[in-house]
C-alpha cells in the first residue's frame, strides 16, 4: 500500500519536556549501541503528542537515534498505526472489518462512519472533530463488532450505539471504554461458566477499562504529564516503583532520569552530519568525539549545578546534545561553542548566559496570559511555567545575558526568545498596553 | 468438562485481584526460586515431558525448542522474545492475559530465561494493545518492586530483566523474524532461515521467540509437573488450551479448556450453542484466519486438537480461534476478507506474496459477485498453489490456505452463484 508523507508539513517538531525524558528512558531498554529498537516507541509517542506523524518528528527521532531520516521514514510509512496525514481534532475512530467483525456487523459501523463522520476513510468531518478508517483484526474477536478510539477499545458495538458514541465524542464526552452491552470483559455475556467463585469479587471494570477511566486520557494528545515515568530495570530509582508513582503522579518534575547511553556509532553518525566543507573537522571532532561528549557532559553538569536551587532542572546531558547537533546548519556556531576536549565546565559556563530571576509560582495564583506573547503557544507556556516565568514584567527585565540563559534552556524551542522578541512584547504588556497580537488573542482569533 | 482447579488461568476475566498479591493467593510467584534452583536440564526435561506445543499457531513443541539454545554462552547474551504481537484474525487470547493475568507471563518469562541462559528478556505487544501494555508494565513494575524480576530475580541468584516493547500495527510482525527486525528498529521483515533464531536473532544473538501463551502456562506446569499437563487431551495434543470463539454463538468468548474437547462440548458448554440451533451452522474456521474453513455438518463431532483438525479434516488447530458463521453468511465473502486483510499485511519482500495476494483478492471479488467463469476457480486455486510454498515466510502459505479451504468445501457455493448470474443475464 502507498503511504507518503502529507503535503503540507509543519515547521518543527520537539517532544514535550516529560515526553523527552520518557523517550530517553526508553532509549536505555537496548543494549548499548542499539538505540534504534527504539524508534517505533518514540515514533509513536510523537503521534500520541501530536495526534498524526510529521517529517519533522520523523527527522528528529531520526536525530534523537542516530539513524538515517529515510530508515525511520520506511519504518513510519510500513507500520500502519502511524498516521501519515491530519487526523479529526478530537479523535481518529478505527473500525476494525476484518471478518470475525465483517460477520457480526463491522459494515453497519462503516456506514455509520461515512453518514456521521466522512464519506472516505481519512477524511476529516467538515467540524473537523473526528476522522475514521477500517483497520484490520484489532485482536477484541470475542467482543466484536468493535472499534478503536483513541487508545481505547469499544467492543460488542451495535450500529445505534456506535452512532450515539459518535455523537458523544462530538459534544466533547468520553463514554466509558469495553464492552457496550453489559458485559465485563471476555467471559460468555449469559453469565459465566467457569472460574465462578471469583465473581463476586470484581471491581467495575475490566483491566482495560479501570486503566482508561482512572487516567483518563482516551483520546488526549499526550504529553507525558498523564503517568509517571518509571525506569525500574535501570535500578536507580531510589523509591520503590509503585511509590514513586503515587508520589509523582501530577508532578510536573520527573523522576530520577537516567542517562541515554550514547554510543560512537550515533556520535559518529551526528559528526557526518556536518556540511562536507567542514568535513575534516567533523573528522577531528569524531576522533576526540569521547572527549567532547565528556566535556558537554561536564558543561551541562555545570548548569545542573547552578539551577539546582531546589527545582527541576531543564533536561540535560545527552538532549541536549542532540539539540546542538539538529543546528546543524549553523555548524560554524557550534563550532565556537563547542569545548574542545581539554576544556573544562569553565570554558563552556559564560556562553550559557546568566540565569534570570524566577518563581516558584505565579504571585496571587494567577499567571498573566502568557501566550499573549507572540510566538508563545500552550505548549511553551507550560514549559515557562515550570522554569519559573509566570509574568510579563518577569520576562520584560531579562538582560541580554539572561535573554541567552533562557534561550539555551528552552527545551525544544531553543531560540524563540530572541527570534520573537519576547522582551520587548513583554515590556509593553507589562504596561498594560496591547501588541496587534494581543488583541487577536484577546478576540479569540488565535487559542 | 475441565474443573477450575486445574485451570491455569484463573483469573482470565480479571474478576478476581489482579495485582501482584492477588497473584500470590491463587498460588503464582510460589517457590520461584526453589523451580530455578532444580536446573536447567530439569526444566526443559520437565518441558518436553509436559508435551507442551508452542500456543503460536505451528505446535512446535516448547521444550524441543528451548533445548536447541547454546547450553554455553560463546560470549555473546542469549535473550527471549515473547510473541504478543497477537493479530491473527479471530485470535484474543493473549490480550486476556496480559491484561488480567499478567503474572503469569512475567513469571514464565524469568523461568523460561532461565531455561536457555538469558537474563534479557524482551515482550514483544502489538502497539494497538494500548491498556493491555500499560496493564503489563504495571504488574512487571509491581514485580520489579518486590525483586521478583531485576537483580537476583525471585531469590533465585539469577539476574533477570523484562522489558516491554511495543509494534505499531503490522501483521507480519508476529512472524518470529520479522518480529526481531522489528524489534530492532527496522520494517518487519522476515529473515531467511537458517540461520535460526537460536543460532543467530536479535542483534545476532542466539535468540528464543514463544507466544504468550506458550510461556505463561510454564510456571504452572512446573509446579504440578509435567505428567499433569500431559494428562489432559489426546496422545501429542497434551494440556489446557486458551479458545477464543467468535462469531455466531450465542455467547462469544475466551475460555480455557483441555486439549481435544470435541467442538460440540466447547460451544454448548461455553458458548450457549450456535444462533439458530447446529443446523444453522454453515462453515467453521477452527484455529485463526490462516487455516482453512470447514464445513458445519463435519465439525459438529470434531476433536479441538492439532492432530485431529489437520489430520481428518484438512485444517488446523493454530491459535484455537474458533470463528463460527452460520446460514446467514455469505462464505465467499467471508474468505474475501481474509483475502483483503493478507494482502494489507503482506510485507512485500517476496513477490509470489506481494503480487500474489493482490490478485487473488481480485479473483475472489469477482467471485463473491459472481461475476466469473467456472474456470475462475481452478485458476485461482492454481494460483494459490503458486504462491504456497514459495515465500520466505508462512504468510503466503497463510494467504492461500483459507482460499484452498473454501473451494475445497464450498465449490457448489462458488459454481451456483456464478450460474444464478449467468443465468440473470440469460434471462433478461
Amino acid at each position: 500500500m502507498l503511504r507518503r508523507l502529507y503535503h503540507d508539513q509543519p515547521e518543527s517538531f520537539a517532544f514535550t519536556t516529560a515526553n523527552q525524558a520518557w523517550a530517553e528512558g526508553q532509549i536505555t531498554k537496548y543494549p548499548e549501541g542499539r538505540q534504534a529498537s527504539a524508534v517505533i516507541p518514540l515514533l509513536w509517542r510523537a503521534q500520541e503528542q501530536e495526534g498524526w506523524l510529521t517529517r519533522p518528528a520523523i527527522e528528529h527521532v531520526a536525530d534523537m537515534l542516530g539513524m538515517a531520516d529515510i530508515r525511520v521514514l520506511e519504518v513510519a510509512s510500513f507500520y500502519f498505526m502511524f498516521q501519515l496525514q491530519p487526523v479529526g481534532s478530537v479523535a481518529h475512530i478505527q473500525v476494525c472489518g476484518t471478518t470475525s467483525c465483517m460477520i457480526c456487523g463491522a459494515e453497519d459501523l462503516i456506514g455509520v462512519c461515512r453518514e456521521k463522520i466522512a464519506a472516505n476513510p481519512h477524511e476529516i468531518s467538515e467540524d473537523g472533530k473526528l476522522s475514521w478508517e477500517e483497520v484490520e483484526c484489532l485482536g477484541s474477536c470475542a467482543n466484536a463488532p468493535m472499534a478503536q478510539i483513541g487508545k481505547d477499545y469499544y467492543e460488542d458495538l451495535t450500529a445505534e450505539r456506535f452512532g450515539e458514541m459518535i455523537d458523544e465524542f462530538r459534544a466533547g464526552k468520553v463514554p466509558v471504554p469495553g464492552p457496550q452491552n453489559g458485559r465485563y470483559g471476555a467471559e460468555p455475556l449469559s453469565g459465566l461458566t467457569s472460574l465462578t467463585e471469583h465473581e463476586s469479587g470484581k471491581t467495575k471494570y475490566n483491566a482495560s477499562v479501570q486503566l482508561a477511566t482512572d487516567i483518563g486520557d482516551t483520546v488526549k494528545r499526550i504529553d507525558g504529564s498523564e503517568v509517571p515515568l518509571l525506569t525500574p530495570w535501570s535500578g536507580k530509582n531510589a523509591t520503590p516503583t509503585s511509590k514513586a508513582r503515587a508520589e509523582a503522579a501530577g508532578l510536573a518534575g520527573k523522576p530520577e532520569k537516567p542517562e541515554a547511553p550514547k554510543s560512537a556509532v550515533q556520535q559518529a553518525a551526528e559528526a557526518k552530519k556536518k556540511p562536507a566543507a567542514k568535513a575534516k573537522q567533523a573528522e577531528a571532532d569524531h576522533e576526540k568525539v569521547d572527549g567532547a561528549g565528556d566535556a558537554e557532559r561536564e558543561e551541562d553538569a555545570g548548569k545542573d549545578a547552578k539551577d539546582a536551587k531546589g527545582q527541576a532542572t531543564a533536561p540535560s546531558g545527552d538532549a541536549g546534545a542532540d539539540k546542538r547537533t539538529e543546528d546543524g546548519g549553523k555548524a560554524s556556531e557550534a563550532k565556537t561553542e563547542k569545548p574542545g576536549p581539554k576544556a573544562g565546565a569553565k570554558d563552556a559556563e559564560p556562553a550559557a548566559g546568566s540565569k534570570p530571576e524566577t518563581l516558584t509560582e505565579a504571585r496571587g495564583g494567577k499567571a498573566d496570559d502568557l501566550k499573549a506573547i507572540k510566538g508563545v503557544g500552550p505548549k511553551l507556556e507550560k514549559l515557562l511555567h515550570s522554569m519559573g516565568f509566570y509574568h510579563y514584567d518577569q520576562i520584560a527585565k531579562w538582560t541580554d545575558e539572561e535573554l541567552e540563559w533562557v534561550d539555551k534552556n528552552l527545551e525544544g524551542f531553543k531560540g524563540r526568545a530572541r527570534r520573537d522578541q519576547w522582551v520587548g512584547q513583554a515590556q509593553t504588556l507589562a504596561e498594560g498596553g496591547d501588541t496587534e497580537f494581543s488583541n487577536r488573542v484577546k478576540k479569540g482569533d488565535v487559542y | 468438562m475441565l474443573q477450575d482447579s486445574d485451570r491455569i488461568f484463573t483469573n482470565i476475566y480479571g474478576m478476581h485481584d489482579r495485582t501482584l498479591k492477588g497473584a500470590q493467593k491463587r498460588g503464582h510467584w510460589d517457590g520461584t526460586a526453589d523451580l530455578i534452583k532444580k536446573g536447567r536440564d530439569w526444566i526443559i526435561d520437565e518441558m518436553k515431558a509436559s508435551g507442551l506445543r508452542g500456543r503460536g499457531g505451528a505446535g512446535f513443541p516448547t521444550g524441543l525448542k528451548w533445548s536447541f539454545m547454546p547450553k554455553e554462552s560463546d560470549g555473546r547474551p542469549a535473550y527471549l522474545v515473547v510473541n504478543a504481537d497477537e493479530s491473527e484474525p479471530g485470535t484474543c487470547k493473549d490480550r486476556e492475559i496480559m491484561r488480567h493475568d499478567p503474572h503469569t507471563l512475567i513469571e514464565g518469562c524469568l523461568i523460561a530465561s532461565f531455561a536457555m541462559n538469558a537474563n534479557t528478556c524482551y515482550v514483544y505487544i502489538r502497539g494497538e494493545y494500548i491498556r493491555e501494555r500499560e496493564a503489563l508494565q504495571a504488574a512487571i513494575d509491581e514485580a520489579y518492586d518486590a525483586g521478583l524480576v531485576g537483580k537476583n530475580a525471585a531469590g533465585s541468584g539469577w539476574d533477570f530483566d523484562i522489558f516491554l516493547h511495543h509494534g505499531a500495527g503490522a501483521y507480519i510482525c508476529g512472524e518470529e523474524t520479522a518480529l526481531l527486525e522489528s524489534l530492532e528498529g527496522k520494517k518487519g521483515m522476515p529473515r531467511m532461515k537458517p540461520p535460526f533464531p537460536a543460532g543467530a536473532g536479535l542483534y545476532g544473538c542466539p535468540t528464543t521467540v514463544n507466544n504468550v501463551e506458550s510461556i505463561a502456562v510454564v510456571p504452572t506446569i512446573l509446579r504440578r509437573g509435567g505428567a499433569w499437563f500431559a494428562g489432559f487431551g489426546r496422545q501429542n495434543n497434551a494440556g489446557t488450551k486458551l479458545f477464543a470463539v467468535s462469531g455466531h454463538v450465542n455467547n462469544p468468548c475466551v475460555v480455557e479448556e483441555a486439549m481435544s474437547i470435541t467442538f460440540e462440548e466447547l460451544i454448548e458448554k461455553h458458548c450457549g450453542g450456535i444462533r439458530g440451533g447446529w443446523d444453522n451452522l454453515l462453515a467453521v474456521i477452527p484455529g485463526g484466519s490462516s487455516v482453512p474453513c470447514v464445513r458445519g455438518e463435519k465439525m459438529k463431532d470434531a476433536i479441538m486438537d492439532f492432530d485431529y483438525l489437520r489430520g481428518e479434516l484438512g485444517s488446523g488447530l493454530g491459535t484455537a480461534a474458533v470463528i463460527v458463521m452460520d446460514k446467514s453468511t455469505d462464505i465467499i465473502k467471508a474468505i474475501w476478507r481474509l483475502s483483503k486483510f493478507y494482502k494489507h499485511e503482506s510485507c512485500g519482500q517476496c513477490t509470489p506474496c506481494r503480487e500474489g495476494t493482490g490478485w487473488m483478492m481480485r479473483v475472489m471479488d469477482r467471485l463473491v459477485k459472481g461475476e466469473a467463469s467456472v474456470e475462475e476457480i481452478d485458476m485461482l486455486f492454481d494460483v494459490t498453489k503458486q504462491v504456497e510454498g514459495h515465500t520466505i515466510c508462512a504468510l503466503g502459505d497463510a494467504a492461500a490456505w483459507p482460499i484452498q479451504g473454501l473451494i475445497r468445501n464450498f465449490r457448489d457455493v462458488i459454481e451456483d452463484r456464478i450460474a444464478g448470474k449467468r443465468g440473470a443475464i440469460a434471462a433478461e
